[in-house]
């Protein structure tokens, strides 16, 4: 079987057409997601029936890393929710975003990034994982800087790469671990161990740093920060990126583990504690909030933290909980970042207190909202019900519940004011001034926020079509053995109902209390203080102190300093090495020919001549000099390539000192002090010595010819040349020569730049 | 540098030392030569053709940026390893396809190596070079 294979090759290989047609603001952009979302519903089924699809191809077998994937009832609800989705705001954002110049680099960005989502969830090896999972980040960051220009875009798209990325540091830290405990990267076989690796003395090492990498990946407090600033990206990213997708990979890691973790004391803190603390800062700081975006993005959180929690709990009616609020968040906060997105187009400010009365000049976007926010406040019929109900009733289950509950209280009330005050407030009311008169959009903006709205309706209504084929089996994956639940809205009179009637009543109260509950929260300095974002800035500030600090210190800008320092390093190294290894050993000189020996007083007296000229033209006729009669001593030596390139070296170094002779403040007089002259005079003579003792015990040695008898055996057998040096360098060494010329290419550049400041600095004047 | 020595001179050392760089590059798989030392040959005669003119005849006269030609450089190289790749053998192992001709794919990568050098050597020397 290649299907998973085939299907994640297709969607990277398909972005640059997405790119393409995406460029043209065609509604068609739409249709790659969808086609994958047709061709994993059809799997539906097969996984429904508790069937498992494993496929492995070879890919570094030497490190025991394979491209393997494993579509179970987790990995399917994930590629179901990135392409269902993926459709509705690819869509989306080809009307949202019309005609922005833009469009062709952002749909290849969203593209790659869907298809690396996919294969994130899809991998059953761990290396695979993470090169996946470093790919969303990357693409995310390309996603949130989508307006590089901007100064808050840059910073935003800085944080969450490096926040991200570095979580994924850690979590490959941990995958490593875990990969050596388990003797495997498969996830399949690393599941099928789960006790032995629980067990392990290594388990809370490893615990540990995959959870930092899911915390860091799913916002959890303190790392929350970066998705909050992360809504300077256009509204489909928010929506897909930001609240659906790429943020529930750290959920996606952290299930993936429960079978394994799952009664591990330390597994169990560590995610209902951060999970219960997120939900707590989340509810608050989306209390302080205006934006609608950034209060969708701070009750994200919140929930992000909600789902950490319920996998903490071990459990299979926790396993139900997870997957049941995965998919409902997914639904209706897709549909609400898609409705904020309409509000900021139409209208032109997303700033909830300062908007009302929409319903009048856009009726169908305000019934979406109502639907959402709903779903969102965890009203039956909507399928937001059943999952809130759900949640309390695991807490209720769980040990130490009484606390977890009262954080699910509290999250949950904040759901209800959210939903409010994003899909009630800005609707309902009297009507205000907006710097553009809003009408309901198109299809192509529309389409996505109704069917997300209708499917939590339509689930909440009709649990068993979603409950059977996906939440069951996927719940079977979180919790290690298949489940049999099923889904219903109306569980009787219980506490988990008389929990939800507290909620809304607290949900509705702080709603209508919202102005003063908002200001007088935003108006606590301390969190903006002390906060981590603010954390984060300092944390960047010292980098770039330590960066400056340590450039200072070892790069002067002397280059005498530079050239003294690096000789002295060097030849230090040398001799101490010749020395304490014993090498120190002379050749026999008998044989040496009668041409050479005139050739090296040639070279001894140009030697002489560099170190006694007293101005820059002399000095770089002298070292010219050195350099030819160097070429002079291999040609005679027999090496007349070496010999050719010398002097070809040498002719280009004049020409080049010609051009630069002219721009370069040259002294015509040496400035040095006497002492100054007198310690180069010792660093010079030192490395010279040094030099000539490594040269002496290196002729010292037998000569070894058994390489280079074989090169002309070979040469001209396997690779049609009779010159051995040519043909090393272009072909039994090829790829080391193409790491050099791209080095030297590099160099080039990099120089260049460096010139072209210099230029810009003092070149001007010179004209 | 408005010599007018240099001027005359580099206009018949241009044309010399490019076709001198060219049959060393040819001649490099079998006798001393290749394309390092071609392209230092022939970097050596275009600075000497630039250094009189400037920095615009430079570019004009290459018709493109010498970054450029780094870049052009480094894909031949890469694009000569890739037969290979086809026909399933490690990177970079050259092909000979005409069985009586010398042509195989090493001459495409030491057109790279040649342009590489060309382009290094002329795109640190072009800040050099005044504005005319």
């Amino acid at each position: 079987m290649m299907l998973i294979f085939a299907i994640i090759v297709f969607a990277f290989v398909a972005a640059p057409l997405v790119g393409l047609m995406g460029g043209r603001s065609s509604p068609l952009v739409a249709a790659l997601p969808f086609l994958l979302f047709v061709v994993f519903c059809a799997l539906l089924p097969q996984i429904a029936a508790g069937e498992i699809v494993l496929e492995a191809h070879r890919w570094i077998p030497s490190l025991g890393i394979e491209a393997a994937f494993r579509l179970d009832g987790l990995s399917l609800t994930f590629a179901l929710l990135i392409s269902g989705i993926g459709s509705a705001v690819f869509l989306y954002a080809s009307a949202y975003l019309r005609g922005e110049n833009r469009l062709p680099r952002f749909y290849v960005a969203l593209t790659l990034f869907m298809a690396s989502m996919l294969g994130a969830v899809l991998a059953d090896d761990l290396m695979l994982l993470a090169v996946f999972w470093e790919l969303t980040s990357f693409t995310s960051f390309l996603l949130i800087g989508y307006s590089p220009e901007e100064a808050a875009s840059r910073r935003s798209a800085q944080q969450g790469f490096l926040v991200t990325v570095g979580g994924g540091l850690a979590m490959l830290a941990g995958i490593i671990l875990l990969g050596s405990v388990a003797g495997t990267f498969s996830i399949t076989e690393i599941l099928d161990r789960g006790e032995m690796i629980a067990a392990h003395p290594l388990a809370p090492t490893i615990i540990v740093l995959l959870a930092t990498g899911a915390f860091a990946k799913s916002a959890q407090a303190p790392l929350h920060s970066w998705l909050a600033n992360a809504m300077v990206a256009p509204t489909p990213v928010s929506a897909y990126l930001h609240s659906a997708t790429m943020v529930k990979l750290g959920i996606y890691l952290l299930s993936r583990f429960d079978p394994v973790f799952s009664d591990h004391a330390l597994w169990i803190a560590l995610l209902t504690g951060f999970g219960a603390v997120t939900m707590l800062a989340g509810s608050v700081l989306a209390m302080r909030e205006t934006d609608l975006k950034r209060v969708l993005a701070y009750s994200t959180i919140v929930s992000l933290g909600t789902l950490t929690m319920l996998i903490g709990i071990p459990g299979a009616l926790a396993a139900v909980a997870v997957v049941t609020f995965l998919i409902v968040h997914a639904l209706y906060k897709a549909c609400l970042f898609l409705v904020a997105g309409i509000i900021d187009h139409e209208t032109g400010m997303r700033d909830s207190s300062a908007l009302g009365g929409m319903r009048h000049f856009m009726p169908v976007t305000a019934a979406v909202a109502l639907l959402g926010g709903l779903s969102m406040a965890g009203l039956p019929p909507f399928i937001g019900f059943a999952a809130k109900e759900l949640v309390y009733e695991t807490g209720l289950a769980a040990s130490a519940g009484w606390a977890l509950v009262a954080a699910a209280f509290v999250a949950n009330a904040a759901m209800v004011v959210v939903a409010g005050v994003v899909a009630v407030r800005c609707f309902s009311g009297d009507l205000t001034a907006t710097p553009k008169t809003p009408h309901d959009p198109g299809f192509a903006m529309l389409a996505g926020p109704i069917v997300l709205a209708a499917l939590g309706l339509l689930f909440g209504i009709a649990p068993w079509l979603v409950g059977d084929s996906l939440i069951t089996p996927a719940a079977s994956a979180i919790a290690g053995e298949p489940l049999e639940y099923s889904l219903s809205l109306w569980h009787g009179f219980t506490p988990m109902l008389g929990l939800s009637v507290l909620t809304l009543a607290l949900g509705v109260f702080a709603y209508l209390r919202w102005d003063g509950l908002r200001s007088t929260l935003a108006n606590i300095r301390q969190i903006d203080l002390w906060g981590p974002d603010r954390f984060y800035d300092h944390v960047m500030d010292g980098l770039q102190r330590l960066a400056l600090w340590q450039t200072r210190l070892i790069q002067p800008g002397s280059l005498r300093a530079y050239v003294a320092r690096t000789l002295l390093i060097m030849s230090l190294a040398a001799l101490v090495t010749l020395i304490l290894r014993g090498g120190l050993e002379l050749p026999s000189f008998a044989g040496s020919l009668m041409p050479d020996l005139a050739i090296a007083a040639l070279l001894v007296v140009s030697s002489i001549a560099v170190a006694r000229s007293r101005n820059f033209v002399t000095g770089i006729v002298a070292a010219g000099v050195v350099g030819f009669v160097v070429a002079l001593l291999f040609l005679f030596q027999g090496a007349p390539d070496l010999a050719f390139t010398q002097f070809s070296v040498e002719a280009l170094a004049i020409v080049i000192m010609l051009a630069i002779v002219g721009y370069m403040p040259f002294r015509e007089r040496d400035s040095r002090s006497a002492t100054e002259r007198r310690l180069d005079a010792y660093i010079a003579a030192f490395v010279g010595v040094t030099a000539s003792l490594v040269l002496l015990a290196v002729l010292a040695q037998p000569f070894d010819a058994r390489l280079s008898d074989w090169f002309r055996v070979a040469s001209v057998s396997e690779a049609h040349g009779r010159n051995l040096v040519n043909v090393i360098l272009v072909d039994f060494r090829a790829l080391d020569t193409m790491g050099e010329i791209t080095v030297l290419g590099l160099a080039a550049v990099a120089a260049a730049a460096v010139l072209a400041g210099l230029r810009r600095a003092t070149g001007e004047k010179r004209k | 540098m408005n010599s007018i020595i240099l001027q005359t001179t580099s206009r018949l050392i241009l044309p010399a030392a490019l076709i001198f760089s060219i049959y060393v590059l040819l001649r490099g798989h079998n006798e001393p030569g290749g394309g390092f030392i071609g392209g230092l040959i022939a970097a050596a005669g275009i600075a000497v053709h630039a250094i009189p003119r400037g920095r615009t005849s430079l570019v004009s006269m290459l018709r493109v940026w010498p970054k450029t030609l780094i870049g052009a450089g480094i894909l031949l190289a890469v694009l000569s390893g890739l037969p290979s790749l086809l026909l399933a053998e490690p990177f970079l192992t050259h092909q000979w396809p005409f069985p009586s001709l010398p042509v195989g794919t090493t001459l495409v990568f030491d057109l790279g190596v040649y342009l590489v050098v060309i382009g290094s050597v002329l795109t640190f020397l072009s800040y050099y070079l005044e504005e005319h």
